[in-house]
């Protein structure tokens, strides 16, 4: 059934197909509109689960840990300092295991205080241990949730779903809802192997010394770093994981089919741009003006960042002479992240392409179509062979 | 894909409505046969009675592109006085529509190259017997007129679905009155 609704409606109907049985969160702009509309399918009776107001971001994310390790369905959403705020336990969640799923409404970082899109915030928890995951419209939204929960809880791993805000969440745009029945086949309940629980008491996660010791039982267990090794080990296998998730959902839904990069035009392409999200198909506009032009040009959007799909990465773009990257992140003090994860993915291959990094939108700071095709035009035809990405270009910038 | 693509901009005060008068028309389109939809609000901070604007792309293709629109085919502005304080007619495309709820008539607006419609949706949404002020279901009916883009049958039916809960009856009534009201200087044609 299609309808037109914002981009939060989306994430919220997502979350509701999914049957998330405990919701936690706490409102900020531009996330907002998603919790209210939970909360408000919980209140109508529409849904059946918990919604449990908190009074912090660290706090809905600590229920919702609390939650999956009883062994329930847990979701929560945040956006640019709310998403900070989780940080601690966001760590806590990956090293515990837990398949949480969160959207984050992607917006700037203050300071200076700002609520328009960029995407900083889930950038910059890239390296919490968990899954994340940018998606392009409203139709990738409600997919990518429904997808997020499955791929949670084959590999133990929490998942956030990244969209930008305002340019998603609050655009309204038609999508296809998914029929219950069949997303209950693709995501029957959710059996975690274990779970705590009163009959069976535990004792997780506590003090693990830099040594492996014994436990309770008398077994060898673990130590810290083991349990550490496995998460990384974990993460990689899930990019395979990932890929039989989407293959499966596509058997049912007839859409999606590849969980590492939505590829426009790529195939004989001389020059790739690469983006995260709503960046990427605004880009398949301007490579449509470009082809006009004669430009041999494609798109290439991540959609898997962490686990890192570098040579699924490595190998689409292979062939092109130039590769352009887009951002709306910076690590400060180097590069745009993607650029520098892009350009190690290509160490391995012989031909190595000139890379351009642009930095662009941050703060809200408005994309205009124009700015991106001269930007895109120039490192096509302009494209310095021996420039590197040492130095980021800005769009937009008035200084 | 640009090309096909109905470029329409609405201007109004934070809590007149702009948001929800492009949303039916978004919902309608689509009903029609639109499948490429995209209603893309321009957010500032947010304030009841400072100008807000928001973009309507209408398309027979998906929209990709959800950047503003810079030069619309069409304006639809809400309060007259904000022509004043917006470049509103400076950023429409040249020989665009520019549909306005004034009380003045049309002749007291001259632009060059442009096509301009009028109503005094204020005065007939109140006569339709909406409390003054509620001109967002109105607007809709001025826009039906003056683009004849989507037929008046289907804005019905989204403005019934939308104020299903607030006065759907009378908000339609508004919007057919407007419809029959607007005032054109180009005659009844289709954009």
């Amino acid at each position: 059934m299609h309808t037109i609704e914002s981009g939060n409606t989306a994430a919220a109907i997502g979350v509701k197909l999914s049957r998330a049985q405990v919701i936690a969160a706490y409102p900020i702009t531009p996330q907002t509109p998603l919790t209210e509309k939970l909360s408000e399918f919980i209140e109508s009776g529409e849904m059946k689960a918990a919604y449990i107001p908190v009074e912090s971001e660290h706090s809905a994310l600590a229920v919702c840990i609390a939650a999956s390790t009883t062994g329930a369905r847990a979701f929560t959403a945040t956006s640019a300092n709310g998403l900070l705020y989780m940080h601690e336990q966001l760590h806590w969640a990956a090293g515990a295991r837990l398949p949480i799923v969160m959207c984050v409404v992607n917006r700037g970082v203050g300071a200076p205080w700002t609520v328009w899109n960029d995407q900083q915030d889930s950038i910059s928890q890239r390296d919490t241990g968990w899954i994340q995951i940018y998606v392009n419209d409203h139709q990738e939204i409600i997919d990518a949730v429904i997808k997020a929960f499955k791929l949670a809880e084959e590999v133990s791993i929490p998942v956030m779903v990244c969209y930008d805000g305002y340019i998603l969440s609050h655009t309204y745009m038609p999508f296809d809802i998914p029929d219950q029945n069949l997303v209950d086949k693709f995501l029957p309940a959710f059996k975690p192997e274990y779970c705590l629980s009163p009959d069976d008491p535990r004792n997780l996660n506590s003090v693990t010394l830099p040594d492996v010791k014994p436990n309770v039982r008398g077994e060898l267990a673990h130590g810290y770093m083991e349990l550490r090794y496995l998460l990384q080990e974990d993460l990689r296998k899930s990019i395979t994981v990932a890929g039989d998730v989407e293959k499966k959902y596509k058997e049912i839904f007839n859409r999606g089919g590849n969980a590492y990069l939505d590829e426009y035009k790529c195939d004989d392409a001389e020059f790739i741009a690469v983006a995260f999200g709503s960046l990427t198909f605004h880009l398949r506009t301007v490579v449509d003006t470009l082809r006009e032009e004669g430009i041999k040009v494609g798109v290439a959007g991540v959609r898997l960042y962490r686990p890192f799909p570098d040579e699924a990465i490595a190998s689409a773009l292979a062939k092109a002479q130039g590769l352009i990257i887009f951002e709306k992140a910076i690590s400060y003090g180097y590069m745009g992240p993607l650029c520098s994860d892009v350009s190690s993915a290509l160490w391995k291959n012989t031909k190595k392409p000139f890379i351009h990094n642009y930095i662009l939108g941050l703060g809200g700071r408005t994309i205009k179509t124009g700015d991106l095709t001269n930007a895109l035009r120039n490192s096509c035809t302009k494209g310095d062979p021996t420039d590197t990405a040492d130095s980021i270009k800005w769009i937009g910038l008035k200084i | 894909m640009k090309e096909n693509t109905i470029n329409i901009m609405w201007y109004g005060r934070g809590g007149q409505g702009a948001i929800t008068a492009a949303k039916v028309v978004a919902k309608a389109a689509f009903q029609a046969g639109y499948t490429g939809v995209a209603m893309i609000p321009s957010f500032g901070t947010e304030r009841r009675g400072a100008p807000v604007s928001t973009s309507l792309k209408v398309s027979k293709q998906k929209i990709y592109d959800l950047s503003p629109i810079e030069n619309p085919d069409i304006a639809v502005v809400l309060d007259h006085l904000l022509l004043e304080e917006m470049p509103i007619v400076e950023e429409l495309q040249k020989g665009g529509l520019l549909i306005v709820n004034t009380p003045k008539p049309v002749s007291a607006y001259k632009y060059n190259g442009i096509k301009i419609a009028v109503a005094d949706v204020t005065a007939i949404a109140n006569e339709a017997g909406l409390p003054y002020g509620i001109i967002n279901s109105g607007i809709i009916g001025a826009f039906a007129k003056a683009s004849g883009i989507l037929k008046m049958e289907v804005l019905k039916e989204a403005i019934l679905e939308e104020f299903a809960f607030r006065r759907p009856e009378k908000n339609a009534a508004a919007a057919l009155l407007t419809y029959e009201r607007t005032i054109t200087n180009y005659g009844n044609k289709k954009v």
